[in-house]
């Protein structure tokens, strides 16, 4: 699964994109977040507070009840603030 | 048509372009979108936007198929640009074309609205105390609601 992070998540987990393999119990985006919240202190602050946070699977947006597995493209970023 | 690039655009020759030779167009819209030098009483020095390359493509073309599925349009363009901007600079073409003005006013305010909060893209701007991400507004997003959700989903 590769992970993709955007404007300041990118700047607060110090990285642009990371091939992950989340345990099976990961199964949606929610378990996503939980499980990458407890790899290290920058992606705690960045997931810090899930409203300012947005998501997309295969780069179409989705909402946190969104099943993940292995060969997504998942991108974490705040709203978009384009135009 | 949509297009994301770095470069500046040529507004003139973009509208010259636009449904070119298709005499049933009865009148264009155009909405050009620049980089301001004051953001909440701060001035801005410089303006960066950062996209996810794939997703801005295709987050636009299905923003401009939604427009053409609402109004009678002979033509649209959206081109928006990404990187390091200054106050003045262009940052968004958005141009409809239709046989009668309704159509043309209404989907371009439209595409601007959906494309604000629908396309993936992130500013940055740089001021006197430093640079900050720019937070989302939310008269944005009501604006974009207003149109109501997706025709697809309705």
């Amino acid at each position: 699964m590769r992970i993709l992070y955007f404007a300041w998540l990118r700047e607060r987990i110090g990285l642009a994109e990371e091939e992950v393999a989340p345990p099976p119990e990961v199964t949606d985006v929610r378990g996503l977040v939980e499980w990458c919240c407890r790899r290290g202190r920058g992606y705690a602050a960045a997931f810090a507070d899930p409203s300012r946070i947005r998501v997309a699977v295969n780069q179409e947006a989705v909402g946190l009840d969104h099943p993940v597995g292995k060969g997504d493209e998942v991108a974490f970023f705040p709203p978009m603030t384009g135009g | 048509m949509i297009r994301v690039q770095r470069e500046d655009f040529d507004v003139g020759a973009e509208l010259a372009r636009l449904g070119q030779g298709n005499r049933a167009i009865g009148g264009v819209c155009t909405f050009v979108g620049l980089v301001r030098d004051m953001s909440d009483d701060e001035k801005v020095s410089a303006m960066t936007l950062e996209h996810y390359s794939g997703m801005t493509e295709k987050a636009l073309a299905e923003i401009e198929e939604e427009a053409r599925a609402r109004w009678p349009l002979k033509d649209s363009l959206i081109i928006h640009r990404y990187g390091r901007l200054e106050p003045g600079d262009r940052i968004v073409l958005v141009a409809t074309a239709s046989a009668h003005r309704a159509a043309a006013f209404e989907s371009c305010q439209f595409l601007v609205d959906w494309l604000k909060t629908r396309a993936p893209f992130w500013k940055r701007e740089e001021g006197e105390e430093g640079a900050r991400w720019v937070e989302s507004r939310a008269e944005d997003e009501k604006a974009a609601a207003g149109w109501a959700s997706d025709r697809k989903k309705e």
